[in-house]
Protein backbone atom coordinates (compact mmCIF):
# COMPACT_ATOMS: atom_id res chain seq x y z
CA UNK A 1 0.00 0.00 0.00
CA UNK A 2 1.04 3.80 -0.95
CA UNK A 3 1.52 5.31 2.37
CA UNK A 4 -0.38 8.35 1.01
CA UNK A 5 -3.60 6.90 1.13
CA UNK A 6 -2.75 6.38 5.14
CA UNK A 7 -3.37 9.67 5.58
CA UNK A 8 -5.64 11.97 8.12
CA UNK A 9 -7.19 14.77 6.18
CA UNK A 10 -5.83 17.31 7.88
CA UNK A 11 -2.25 15.86 7.45
CA UNK A 12 -3.24 15.18 3.72
CA UNK A 13 -4.01 18.85 3.73
CA UNK A 14 -0.92 20.04 5.25
CA UNK A 15 1.07 17.62 2.42
CA UNK A 16 -0.49 19.82 -0.16
CA UNK A 17 -0.28 22.81 1.51
CA UNK A 18 3.50 22.57 1.68
CA UNK A 19 3.79 20.99 -1.68
CA UNK A 20 5.09 17.52 -0.84
CA UNK A 21 2.55 16.14 -2.36
CA UNK A 22 0.27 16.69 -5.46
CA UNK A 23 -3.40 16.39 -5.47
CA UNK A 24 -2.90 13.96 -8.73
CA UNK A 25 0.06 11.64 -6.91
CA UNK A 26 -2.54 11.26 -3.89
CA UNK A 27 -5.48 10.47 -5.94
CA UNK A 28 -3.28 8.03 -8.16
CA UNK A 29 -2.26 6.34 -4.61
CA UNK A 30 -6.04 6.42 -3.31
CA UNK A 31 -6.85 4.63 -6.93
CA UNK A 32 -3.85 1.96 -6.84
CA UNK A 33 -5.64 1.15 -3.30
CA UNK A 34 -9.07 1.08 -4.62
CA UNK A 35 -7.97 -1.16 -7.19
CA UNK A 36 -6.04 -3.63 -4.91
CA UNK A 37 -8.88 -4.31 -2.30
CA UNK A 38 -12.05 -3.87 -4.00
CA UNK A 39 -12.33 -7.41 -5.06
CA UNK A 40 -12.38 -8.42 -1.29
CA UNK A 41 -14.30 -5.30 -0.13
CA UNK A 42 -16.71 -4.49 -2.65
CA UNK A 43 -17.15 -1.02 -0.59
CA UNK A 44 -17.71 1.05 -4.20
CA UNK A 45 -20.36 1.05 -6.39
CA UNK A 46 -18.98 3.84 -8.73
CA UNK A 47 -15.00 4.65 -9.17
CA UNK A 48 -14.20 7.11 -11.75
CA UNK A 49 -10.79 7.40 -12.72
CA UNK A 50 -10.51 9.61 -15.63
CA UNK A 51 -13.19 12.35 -13.34
CA UNK A 52 -10.74 12.05 -10.32
CA UNK A 53 -7.42 12.31 -12.22
CA UNK A 54 -9.11 15.22 -13.88
CA UNK A 55 -10.66 16.55 -10.69
CA UNK A 56 -7.14 16.20 -9.31
CA UNK A 57 -5.68 18.45 -11.70
CA UNK A 58 -7.75 21.03 -11.70
CA UNK A 59 -7.06 21.21 -7.57
CA UNK A 60 -3.35 21.23 -8.07
CA UNK A 61 -3.74 24.33 -10.29
CA UNK A 62 -6.11 25.98 -7.59
CA UNK A 63 -3.24 25.16 -4.64
CA UNK A 64 -0.49 26.12 -7.30
CA UNK A 65 -2.09 29.46 -7.53
CA UNK A 66 -2.08 29.68 -3.41
CA UNK A 67 -5.58 29.01 -3.67
CA UNK A 68 -5.97 26.20 -1.18
CA UNK A 69 -9.23 25.59 1.26
CA UNK A 70 -9.20 22.47 3.54
CA UNK A 71 -10.41 19.94 1.33
CA UNK A 72 -8.93 21.45 -2.03
CA UNK A 73 -7.27 18.37 -3.65
CA UNK A 74 -8.46 15.54 -0.85
CA UNK A 75 -10.27 12.55 -2.33
CA UNK A 76 -13.96 11.87 -1.67
CA UNK A 77 -16.23 8.52 -1.65
CA UNK A 78 -20.02 9.73 -1.45
CA UNK A 79 -22.69 7.33 -0.31
CA UNK A 80 -24.59 6.61 -3.30
CA UNK A 81 -27.62 8.32 -2.02
CA UNK A 82 -26.47 11.70 -2.42
CA UNK A 83 -26.89 13.09 -6.23
CA UNK A 84 -23.66 13.75 -8.12
CA UNK A 85 -24.48 15.63 -11.71
CA UNK A 86 -23.22 13.35 -13.76
CA UNK A 87 -22.06 10.71 -11.78
CA UNK A 88 -24.47 7.71 -11.65
CA UNK A 89 -26.44 7.42 -7.82
CA UNK A 90 -28.24 4.27 -7.81
CA UNK A 91 -28.82 3.86 -4.12
CA UNK A 92 -27.80 0.13 -4.65
CA UNK A 93 -31.28 -0.73 -6.02
CA UNK A 94 -32.38 -1.65 -9.73
CA UNK A 95 -34.75 0.94 -9.69
CA UNK A 96 -31.88 3.58 -9.70
CA UNK A 97 -28.95 1.50 -11.32
CA UNK A 98 -28.80 3.71 -14.49
CA UNK A 99 -30.17 7.05 -13.18
CA UNK A 100 -27.37 9.87 -13.76
CA UNK A 101 -28.32 13.17 -11.66
CA UNK A 102 -28.67 16.27 -13.75
CA UNK A 103 -28.27 18.12 -10.54
CA UNK A 104 -25.94 18.12 -7.64
CA UNK A 105 -26.70 17.66 -4.00
CA UNK A 106 -25.92 20.65 -1.73
CA UNK A 107 -23.40 19.21 -0.05
CA UNK A 108 -21.25 18.22 -3.29
CA UNK A 109 -21.59 21.94 -4.57
CA UNK A 110 -20.15 22.49 -1.31
CA UNK A 111 -17.32 20.14 -1.88
CA UNK A 112 -16.72 21.09 -5.13
CA UNK A 113 -16.72 24.64 -4.31
CA UNK A 114 -13.43 23.57 -2.10
CA UNK A 115 -12.08 21.45 -5.45
CA UNK A 116 -13.03 18.13 -3.54
CA UNK A 117 -11.97 14.90 -6.17
CA UNK A 118 -14.63 12.82 -5.75
CA UNK A 119 -13.53 9.43 -6.30
CA UNK A 120 -16.96 7.60 -6.97
CA UNK A 121 -20.04 6.30 -4.94
CA UNK A 122 -19.78 3.69 -2.13
CA UNK A 123 -22.25 0.54 -1.70
CA UNK A 124 -24.96 0.54 0.76
CA UNK A 125 -28.76 -0.99 1.60
CA UNK A 126 -30.94 -0.14 -0.79
CA UNK A 127 -32.29 3.09 -0.09
CA UNK A 128 -30.42 3.58 2.57
CA UNK A 129 -32.60 0.34 4.20
CA UNK A 130 -30.80 -1.65 6.68
CA UNK A 131 -28.38 -2.45 8.88
CA UNK A 132 -25.82 -4.59 7.03
CA UNK A 133 -25.20 -3.41 3.44
CA UNK A 134 -26.74 -6.96 2.58
CA UNK A 135 -29.67 -5.25 1.41
CA UNK A 136 -27.71 -3.70 -1.45
CA UNK A 137 -29.28 -4.77 -4.89
CA UNK A 138 -25.58 -5.54 -5.99
CA UNK A 139 -23.34 -6.95 -3.94
CA UNK A 140 -22.72 -6.91 -0.28
CA UNK A 141 -19.45 -4.99 1.30
CA UNK A 142 -16.99 -6.83 3.21
CA UNK A 143 -16.07 -5.66 6.83
CA UNK A 144 -12.09 -5.21 6.64
CA UNK A 145 -11.40 -6.21 10.29
CA UNK A 146 -13.04 -9.97 9.17
CA UNK A 147 -14.18 -10.38 5.37
CA UNK A 148 -17.07 -12.82 7.16
CA UNK A 149 -19.17 -10.60 8.65
CA UNK A 150 -21.11 -8.11 7.73
CA UNK A 151 -19.62 -3.74 8.01
CA UNK A 152 -22.96 -2.49 9.21
CA UNK A 153 -24.88 -0.32 6.90
CA UNK A 154 -26.59 1.62 5.37
CA UNK A 155 -23.74 3.57 4.77
CA UNK A 156 -21.27 0.33 5.17
CA UNK A 157 -19.37 1.10 1.47
CA UNK A 158 -17.94 4.36 3.26
CA UNK A 159 -17.43 2.82 6.64
CA UNK A 160 -15.40 0.46 4.72
CA UNK A 161 -13.41 2.85 2.47
CA UNK A 162 -12.33 4.84 5.35
CA UNK A 163 -11.14 2.05 7.40
CA UNK A 164 -9.59 0.41 4.88
CA UNK A 165 -7.58 3.31 3.19
CA UNK A 166 -9.41 3.92 -0.01
CA UNK A 167 -10.38 7.31 0.47
CA UNK A 168 -9.38 10.41 2.61
CA UNK A 169 -12.45 10.53 4.03
CA UNK A 170 -16.67 9.38 3.09
CA UNK A 171 -20.01 11.12 3.34
CA UNK A 172 -22.80 8.68 4.71
CA UNK A 173 -26.30 9.55 5.55
CA UNK A 174 -28.56 8.50 8.94
CA UNK A 175 -31.77 8.12 8.73
CA UNK A 176 -31.89 5.48 12.05
CA UNK A 177 -27.90 4.89 12.75
CA UNK A 178 -26.83 4.49 9.36
CA UNK A 179 -23.68 6.41 9.69
CA UNK A 180 -22.77 5.98 13.26
CA UNK A 181 -23.62 1.93 13.61
CA UNK A 182 -21.47 0.86 10.38
CA UNK A 183 -18.51 3.75 11.97
CA UNK A 184 -18.80 1.69 14.37
CA UNK A 185 -18.29 -1.36 13.40
CA UNK A 186 -15.56 -0.32 10.89
CA UNK A 187 -13.30 1.32 13.75
CA UNK A 188 -13.60 4.79 12.14
CA UNK A 189 -15.13 8.09 13.12
CA UNK A 190 -18.72 8.88 11.85
CA UNK A 191 -21.16 11.88 12.79
CA UNK A 192 -24.60 12.04 12.78
CA UNK A 193 -25.51 16.34 12.59
CA UNK A 194 -28.57 17.41 14.34
CA UNK A 195 -31.58 17.30 12.20
CA UNK A 196 -31.37 20.45 10.03
CA UNK A 197 -28.04 21.21 10.16
CA UNK A 198 -26.84 20.07 6.74
CA UNK A 199 -28.78 20.50 3.81
CA UNK A 200 -30.84 17.05 2.18
CA UNK A 201 -31.35 18.89 -0.94
CA UNK A 202 -29.97 16.34 -3.31
CA UNK A 203 -30.57 13.70 -0.91
CA UNK A 204 -32.66 10.85 -2.10
CA UNK A 205 -35.16 10.72 0.03
CA UNK A 206 -36.05 7.69 2.70
CA UNK A 207 -37.31 9.05 5.42
CA UNK A 208 -37.73 12.88 5.37
CA UNK A 209 -38.01 13.33 8.97
CA UNK A 210 -35.33 12.00 10.40
CA UNK A 211 -32.35 11.74 7.26
CA UNK A 212 -29.31 13.83 7.43
CA UNK A 213 -25.79 13.25 5.92
CA UNK A 214 -23.02 13.91 7.75
CA UNK A 215 -19.08 12.70 7.80
CA UNK A 216 -17.33 9.46 8.00
CA UNK A 217 -13.45 9.94 8.47
CA UNK A 218 -10.55 8.67 9.92
CA UNK A 219 -9.99 10.98 12.70
CA UNK A 220 -12.29 13.66 15.10
CA UNK A 221 -10.15 16.44 13.26
CA UNK A 222 -11.30 15.35 10.08
CA UNK A 223 -14.84 15.02 11.25
CA UNK A 224 -14.84 18.64 12.06
CA UNK A 225 -12.72 19.66 9.12
CA UNK A 226 -15.67 18.13 7.21
CA UNK A 227 -18.78 19.37 8.80
CA UNK A 228 -17.31 22.71 8.23
CA UNK A 229 -17.27 21.95 4.60
CA UNK A 230 -21.14 20.97 4.80
CA UNK A 231 -22.97 22.26 7.39
CA UNK A 232 -25.26 25.52 7.19
CA UNK A 233 -28.39 26.97 5.76
CA UNK A 234 -30.11 26.32 2.40
CA UNK A 235 -32.58 27.91 0.63
CA UNK A 236 -33.04 24.60 -1.11
CA UNK A 237 -33.86 22.53 2.16
CA UNK A 238 -36.88 24.09 3.89
CA UNK A 239 -36.31 21.87 6.89
CA UNK A 240 -32.45 23.34 7.40
CA UNK A 241 -31.95 25.91 9.72
CA UNK A 242 -30.94 28.91 9.12
CA UNK A 243 -29.12 29.28 12.15
CA UNK A 244 -24.65 29.99 11.35
CA UNK A 245 -22.68 26.99 11.78
CA UNK A 246 -19.63 27.68 13.44
CA UNK A 247 -15.99 26.54 13.21
CA UNK A 248 -16.00 22.95 14.42
CA UNK A 249 -12.21 22.93 14.36
CA UNK A 250 -12.80 25.22 17.65
CA UNK A 251 -14.04 22.23 19.66
CA UNK A 252 -10.69 20.13 19.09
CA UNK A 253 -9.67 20.93 22.75
CA UNK A 254 -8.78 17.98 24.53
CA UNK A 255 -10.94 18.84 27.41
CA UNK A 256 -13.57 17.20 29.37
CA UNK A 257 -12.79 18.61 33.13
CA UNK A 258 -16.15 19.07 34.65
CA UNK A 259 -17.85 18.32 31.91
CA UNK A 260 -21.38 16.35 32.96
CA UNK A 261 -21.14 13.16 30.96
CA UNK A 262 -24.65 10.80 31.82
CA UNK A 263 -25.16 7.19 31.21
CA UNK A 264 -28.31 6.15 30.22
CA UNK A 265 -28.92 2.91 31.96
CA UNK A 266 -31.32 1.57 29.09
CA UNK A 267 -28.86 1.85 26.16
CA UNK A 268 -27.10 -1.32 27.82
CA UNK A 269 -29.93 -3.45 26.74
CA UNK A 270 -30.94 -7.00 27.05
CA UNK A 271 -29.44 -9.23 24.42
CA UNK A 272 -26.23 -6.38 24.51
CA UNK A 273 -23.01 -8.71 24.34
CA UNK A 274 -21.05 -8.50 27.66
CA UNK A 275 -17.47 -7.57 26.30
CA UNK A 276 -19.28 -4.79 24.63
CA UNK A 277 -20.78 -3.56 27.39
CA UNK A 278 -17.26 -3.66 29.28
CA UNK A 279 -15.19 -1.94 26.72
CA UNK A 280 -18.03 0.98 26.36
CA UNK A 281 -17.90 0.68 30.67
CA UNK A 282 -14.03 1.35 29.99
CA UNK A 283 -14.18 3.96 27.56
CA UNK A 284 -16.54 5.82 30.31
CA UNK A 285 -14.05 5.04 33.00
CA UNK A 286 -11.33 6.75 30.69
CA UNK A 287 -13.38 9.89 30.10
CA UNK A 288 -13.92 9.79 34.24
CA UNK A 289 -10.15 9.71 34.57
CA UNK A 290 -9.64 12.65 32.02
CA UNK A 291 -12.03 14.71 34.63
CA UNK A 292 -15.33 14.42 33.65
CA UNK A 293 -18.39 14.04 36.03
CA UNK A 294 -20.12 10.79 35.20
CA UNK A 295 -23.38 10.57 35.98
CA UNK A 296 -24.14 6.38 35.59
CA UNK A 297 -28.03 6.19 36.99
CA UNK A 298 -29.33 8.57 34.02
CA UNK A 299 -32.69 7.13 32.93
CA UNK A 300 -34.65 7.50 29.70
CA UNK A 301 -37.76 5.20 30.46
CA UNK A 302 -39.17 5.39 27.30
CA UNK A 303 -35.96 4.33 25.23
CA UNK A 304 -38.15 0.96 25.11
CA UNK A 305 -40.45 2.18 23.17
CA UNK A 306 -37.76 3.73 20.33
CA UNK A 307 -37.60 0.90 18.54
CA UNK A 308 -40.99 0.15 17.38
CA UNK A 309 -41.94 3.94 17.12
CA UNK A 310 -39.20 4.41 14.79
CA UNK A 311 -40.18 1.18 12.69
CA UNK A 312 -43.41 2.88 12.21
CA UNK A 313 -42.26 6.71 11.41
CA UNK A 314 -39.71 5.74 9.04
CA UNK A 315 -41.43 2.94 6.86
CA UNK A 316 -44.15 5.19 6.39
CA UNK A 317 -42.50 8.22 5.52
CA UNK A 318 -40.73 5.79 2.97
CA UNK A 319 -43.58 4.85 1.69
CA UNK A 320 -44.62 8.21 0.48
CA UNK A 321 -41.64 9.06 -0.16
CA UNK A 322 -40.96 5.69 -2.40
CA UNK A 323 -44.37 6.63 -4.36
CA UNK A 324 -42.47 8.36 -6.70
CA UNK A 325 -41.04 5.17 -8.84
CA UNK A 326 -43.62 5.13 -11.69
CA UNK A 327 -41.31 4.34 -14.04
CA UNK A 328 -42.37 7.40 -15.93
CA UNK A 329 -39.90 9.73 -15.09
CA UNK A 330 -36.57 8.27 -14.21
CA UNK A 331 -35.43 5.01 -13.22
CA UNK A 332 -36.34 1.45 -14.09
CA UNK A 333 -39.36 0.89 -15.58
CA UNK A 334 -41.34 -1.99 -16.60
CA UNK A 335 -41.71 -2.39 -20.81
CA UNK A 336 -44.16 -5.13 -21.23
CA UNK A 337 -47.10 -4.15 -19.53
CA UNK A 338 -50.83 -3.92 -20.91
CA UNK A 339 -51.84 -0.96 -18.91
CA UNK A 340 -50.65 1.73 -16.68
CA UNK A 341 -51.94 0.35 -13.70
CA UNK A 342 -49.96 -2.36 -14.80
CA UNK A 343 -46.68 -0.78 -15.82
CA UNK A 344 -46.34 0.77 -12.05
CA UNK A 345 -46.81 -2.40 -9.91
CA UNK A 346 -44.42 -4.87 -12.26
CA UNK A 347 -42.21 -1.50 -12.08
CA UNK A 348 -42.06 -1.64 -8.38
CA UNK A 349 -42.45 -5.53 -8.15
CA UNK A 350 -38.97 -5.73 -10.33
CA UNK A 351 -37.30 -2.58 -9.31
CA UNK A 352 -37.18 -2.54 -5.59
CA UNK A 353 -35.51 -5.62 -3.13
CA UNK A 354 -37.60 -7.60 -0.46
CA UNK A 355 -36.71 -5.01 2.35
CA UNK A 356 -37.71 -1.69 0.32
CA UNK A 357 -41.35 -3.90 -0.50
CA UNK A 358 -41.61 -4.26 3.39
CA UNK A 359 -40.95 -0.83 4.68
CA UNK A 360 -43.69 0.27 1.73
CA UNK A 361 -45.93 -2.47 2.92
CA UNK A 362 -45.37 -1.74 6.76
CA UNK A 363 -45.54 2.08 5.77
CA UNK A 364 -48.67 1.74 3.69
CA UNK A 365 -50.38 0.02 6.24
CA UNK A 366 -49.33 2.42 9.28
CA UNK A 367 -51.00 4.77 7.51
CA UNK A 368 -54.04 3.14 5.89
CA UNK A 369 -57.84 3.55 7.33
CA UNK A 370 -58.43 2.24 10.53
CA UNK A 371 -55.02 1.84 11.47
CA UNK A 372 -53.92 5.09 11.25
CA UNK A 373 -54.49 6.46 14.77
CA UNK A 374 -53.27 3.18 16.60
CA UNK A 375 -50.00 3.17 14.40
CA UNK A 376 -48.89 6.14 12.55
CA UNK A 377 -50.32 8.79 15.22
CA UNK A 378 -49.36 6.80 18.32
CA UNK A 379 -46.22 6.21 17.02
CA UNK A 380 -45.84 10.21 16.71
CA UNK A 381 -47.05 10.89 20.11
CA UNK A 382 -44.39 8.40 21.52
CA UNK A 383 -41.68 10.26 19.41
CA UNK A 384 -42.71 12.89 21.40
CA UNK A 385 -42.25 11.25 25.03
CA UNK A 386 -38.94 9.88 23.36
CA UNK A 387 -38.06 13.57 22.68
CA UNK A 388 -38.69 15.03 26.32
CA UNK A 389 -37.06 13.07 28.05
CA UNK A 390 -33.73 14.09 26.31
CA UNK A 391 -34.61 17.51 26.62
CA UNK A 392 -34.64 16.80 30.52
CA UNK A 393 -31.51 14.61 30.82
CA UNK A 394 -29.88 17.53 28.70
CA UNK A 395 -30.77 20.09 31.70
CA UNK A 396 -28.89 17.90 34.01
CA UNK A 397 -25.90 16.65 31.56
CA UNK A 398 -23.42 18.11 28.89
CA UNK A 399 -23.66 14.77 26.57
CA UNK A 400 -24.79 11.45 27.09
CA UNK A 401 -22.89 8.35 26.13
CA UNK A 402 -23.59 4.73 25.44
CA UNK A 403 -22.52 1.70 23.29
CA UNK A 404 -23.51 2.52 19.10
CA UNK A 405 -24.40 -0.99 18.68
CA UNK A 406 -25.29 -3.77 20.98
CA UNK A 407 -22.88 -6.28 19.17
CA UNK A 408 -20.06 -6.45 17.56
CA UNK A 409 -20.14 -6.75 13.98
CA UNK A 410 -22.06 -9.68 12.99
CA UNK A 411 -22.05 -12.48 10.03
CA UNK A 412 -23.01 -12.27 6.66
CA UNK A 413 -26.36 -13.71 5.99
CA UNK A 414 -26.65 -14.04 9.95
CA UNK A 415 -29.87 -11.62 10.36
CA UNK A 416 -30.71 -11.63 6.77
CA UNK A 417 -34.00 -13.60 7.27
CA UNK A 418 -35.05 -12.22 10.08
CA UNK A 419 -35.70 -8.66 9.53
CA UNK A 420 -36.92 -8.01 13.19
CA UNK A 421 -33.41 -8.89 15.06
CA UNK A 422 -31.95 -7.35 11.85
CA UNK A 423 -33.90 -3.56 13.23
CA UNK A 424 -32.70 -4.67 16.79
CA UNK A 425 -29.28 -3.67 15.53
CA UNK A 426 -29.93 -0.29 15.42
CA UNK A 427 -31.85 -0.12 19.19
CA UNK A 428 -28.59 2.17 20.42
CA UNK A 429 -28.71 4.79 17.33
CA UNK A 430 -32.31 4.88 16.24
CA UNK A 431 -33.71 7.30 19.46
CA UNK A 432 -31.18 9.71 17.85
CA UNK A 433 -32.68 10.12 14.73
CA UNK A 434 -36.14 10.65 16.45
CA UNK A 435 -35.34 13.21 18.84
CA UNK A 436 -33.32 15.01 16.28
CA UNK A 437 -30.76 15.60 18.28
CA UNK A 438 -26.71 15.15 17.28
CA UNK A 439 -24.62 12.04 18.08
CA UNK A 440 -21.00 10.70 17.04
CA UNK A 441 -19.46 7.28 17.17
CA UNK A 442 -15.80 6.64 18.07
CA UNK A 443 -13.39 4.38 18.47
CA UNK A 444 -13.58 2.51 21.73
CA UNK A 445 -12.00 -0.58 21.90
CA UNK A 446 -11.70 -4.22 20.44
CA UNK A 447 -13.35 -7.43 21.17
CA UNK A 448 -11.46 -10.74 19.09
CA UNK A 449 -10.17 -8.30 16.75
CA UNK A 450 -13.41 -6.61 16.14
CA UNK A 451 -14.05 -3.24 16.99
CA UNK A 452 -17.05 -1.53 19.24
CA UNK A 453 -17.79 2.07 19.06
CA UNK A 454 -19.11 4.28 21.31
CA UNK A 455 -21.83 6.84 21.00
CA UNK A 456 -22.17 10.32 22.39
CA UNK A 457 -25.16 12.02 22.09
CA UNK A 458 -26.00 15.76 22.71
CA UNK A 459 -28.78 18.66 22.25
CA UNK A 460 -29.55 19.66 19.31
CA UNK A 461 -27.13 22.09 17.68
CA UNK A 462 -24.39 20.99 19.77
CA UNK A 463 -22.02 19.08 17.51
CA UNK A 464 -18.89 21.03 19.06
CA UNK A 465 -19.36 19.16 22.33
CA UNK A 466 -19.83 15.81 20.88
CA UNK A 467 -16.21 16.45 19.04
CA UNK A 468 -14.60 17.95 21.88
CA UNK A 469 -15.54 14.79 24.10
CA UNK A 470 -14.55 12.75 20.54
CA UNK A 471 -11.54 14.73 20.61
CA UNK A 472 -10.29 14.67 23.97
CA UNK A 473 -11.12 10.78 24.12
CA UNK A 474 -9.11 10.06 21.38
CA UNK A 475 -5.98 11.97 22.00
CA UNK A 476 -5.93 9.82 25.64
CA UNK A 477 -6.37 6.75 23.69
CA UNK A 478 -4.87 4.79 20.19
CA UNK A 479 -7.71 2.82 19.12
CA UNK A 480 -8.46 5.14 16.03
CA UNK A 481 -5.15 4.12 14.80
CA UNK A 482 -5.42 0.44 14.61
CA UNK A 483 -5.89 -0.65 11.50
CA UNK A 484 -7.63 -3.54 9.51
CA UNK A 485 -5.48 -6.48 8.71
CA UNK A 486 -6.31 -5.95 4.51
CA UNK B 1 -51.53 -8.91 15.24
CA UNK B 2 -51.54 -11.39 11.95
CA UNK B 3 -52.67 -10.57 8.79
CA UNK B 4 -54.48 -12.42 6.45
CA UNK B 5 -53.56 -12.77 3.07
CA UNK B 6 -56.09 -10.98 2.14
CA UNK B 7 -55.01 -7.87 4.19
CA UNK B 8 -51.40 -8.33 3.01
CA UNK B 9 -52.58 -7.72 -0.97
CA UNK B 10 -54.85 -5.27 -0.09
CA UNK B 11 -51.66 -3.28 1.33
CA UNK B 12 -50.05 -4.09 -1.83
CA UNK B 13 -53.01 -2.64 -3.66
CA UNK B 14 -53.11 0.68 -1.79
CA UNK B 15 -48.90 1.13 -2.86
CA UNK B 16 -49.38 -0.37 -6.12
CA UNK B 17 -46.54 -2.87 -5.65
CA UNK B 18 -47.33 -5.97 -7.45
CA UNK B 19 -46.27 -9.26 -5.21
CA UNK B 20 -45.68 -12.52 -6.29
CA UNK B 21 -48.19 -15.67 -4.51
CA UNK B 22 -44.57 -16.37 -2.43
CA UNK B 23 -44.45 -12.92 -1.43
CA UNK B 24 -47.63 -12.31 -0.09
CA UNK B 25 -47.16 -15.61 2.19
CA UNK B 26 -43.27 -14.54 3.13
CA UNK B 27 -44.26 -10.67 3.82
CA UNK B 28 -47.48 -12.03 5.80
CA UNK B 29 -45.55 -13.88 8.22
CA UNK B 30 -42.59 -11.00 8.09
CA UNK B 31 -45.49 -8.07 8.58
CA UNK B 32 -47.58 -10.23 11.52
CA UNK B 33 -44.18 -10.39 13.69
CA UNK B 34 -42.96 -7.48 13.35
CA UNK B 35 -46.99 -5.73 13.99
CA UNK B 36 -47.02 -8.08 16.87
CA UNK B 37 -43.88 -6.75 18.38
CA UNK B 38 -45.22 -3.16 18.12
CA UNK B 39 -48.15 -3.83 20.14
CA UNK B 40 -46.39 -3.05 23.25
CA UNK B 41 -46.78 0.90 22.27
CA UNK B 42 -49.82 0.29 23.00
CA UNK B 43 -48.79 0.18 26.84
CA UNK B 44 -47.33 4.11 27.00
CA UNK B 45 -49.91 6.65 27.89
CA UNK B 46 -50.21 9.52 25.03
CA UNK B 47 -53.57 10.54 26.42
CA UNK B 48 -52.37 14.27 26.45
CA UNK B 49 -49.57 14.12 24.47
CA UNK B 50 -49.12 16.21 21.03
CA UNK B 51 -47.53 14.45 17.77
CA UNK B 52 -44.43 14.89 16.85
CA UNK B 53 -43.82 15.33 13.18
CA UNK B 54 -40.21 16.79 12.91
CA UNK B 55 -37.94 17.70 15.58
CA UNK B 56 -36.48 21.05 14.59
CA UNK B 57 -38.99 24.48 15.76
CA UNK B 58 -38.97 25.59 12.46
CA UNK B 59 -42.63 26.46 11.10
CA UNK B 60 -44.00 27.52 8.03
CA UNK B 61 -40.94 28.31 6.31
CA UNK B 62 -41.73 30.56 3.46
CA UNK B 63 -40.17 32.88 0.48
CA UNK B 64 -40.98 35.25 -1.84
CA UNK B 65 -42.98 33.73 -4.76
CA UNK B 66 -40.85 34.30 -7.85
CA UNK B 67 -38.40 32.01 -9.91
CA UNK B 68 -35.02 32.43 -7.89
CA UNK B 69 -33.06 28.99 -8.65
CA UNK B 70 -31.77 28.20 -12.03
CA UNK B 71 -34.01 25.60 -14.02
CA UNK B 72 -32.68 22.52 -15.80
CA UNK B 73 -33.31 22.50 -19.72
CA UNK B 74 -35.92 19.98 -20.58
CA UNK B 75 -33.73 18.17 -22.26
CA UNK B 76 -31.44 17.33 -19.53
CA UNK B 77 -34.79 16.38 -17.63
CA UNK B 78 -36.04 14.32 -20.02
CA UNK B 79 -32.28 12.20 -20.38
CA UNK B 80 -33.05 9.70 -17.38
CA UNK B 81 -36.91 9.28 -19.07
CA UNK B 82 -37.51 5.45 -19.99
CA UNK B 83 -39.66 6.72 -22.97
CA UNK B 84 -40.10 9.89 -24.48
CA UNK B 85 -41.52 11.35 -27.54
CA UNK B 86 -41.43 14.67 -29.19
CA UNK B 87 -40.12 16.14 -25.81
CA UNK B 88 -42.68 14.78 -23.26
CA UNK B 89 -42.50 11.75 -21.38
CA UNK B 90 -44.38 8.99 -22.57
CA UNK B 91 -46.63 6.89 -20.70
CA UNK B 92 -49.50 3.95 -21.23
CA UNK B 93 -52.23 5.31 -21.93
CA UNK B 94 -54.40 6.64 -18.79
CA UNK B 95 -57.97 6.67 -20.18
CA UNK B 96 -59.26 3.62 -21.94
Amino acid sequence: MNELCQLSLKRAHQLLKQRKISSVELTKAILMRIAEVEPELQACVTVDEDMALKQAEVADKYISAGKIQPLTGIPALIKDVICTKGMRTTCSSKMLENFIPPYDATVMKKLKAQSVVTVGKTNMDEFAMGSSTENSAFFPTHNPWDLNRVPGGSSGGSAVAVASNETIFALGSDTGGSIRQPAGFCNVVGLKPTYGRVSRFGLVAFASSLDQIGPITKEVTDCALVMNAIAGHDPKDSTSVPYHAPDYTQSLVPEVKNLRIGVPQEYFVEGMQSEVRTIVEVAIKKLEELGAKIDWRVSLPHTKYALASYYLIAPSEASANLARYDGVKYGFSYADADNMWEALEKTKQFGFGDEVKRRIMLGTYALSAGYYDAYYLKAQKVRTLIRREFDQAFEKCDALVSPTSPTVPFRLGEKLEDPLQMYLSDVCTLPINIAGIPAISIPAGFSNGLPVGMQVMAKPFNEEILLQIAFAYEQATDWHERKPPI
Amino acid sequence: MKLSREEVKHIAFLARLGLTEAEVGKFRLQLSNILENFEMLKQVDTSDVLPTAQSIALQNVLREDEITAESLPQGEILANAPQQDDNYFKVKAVLE
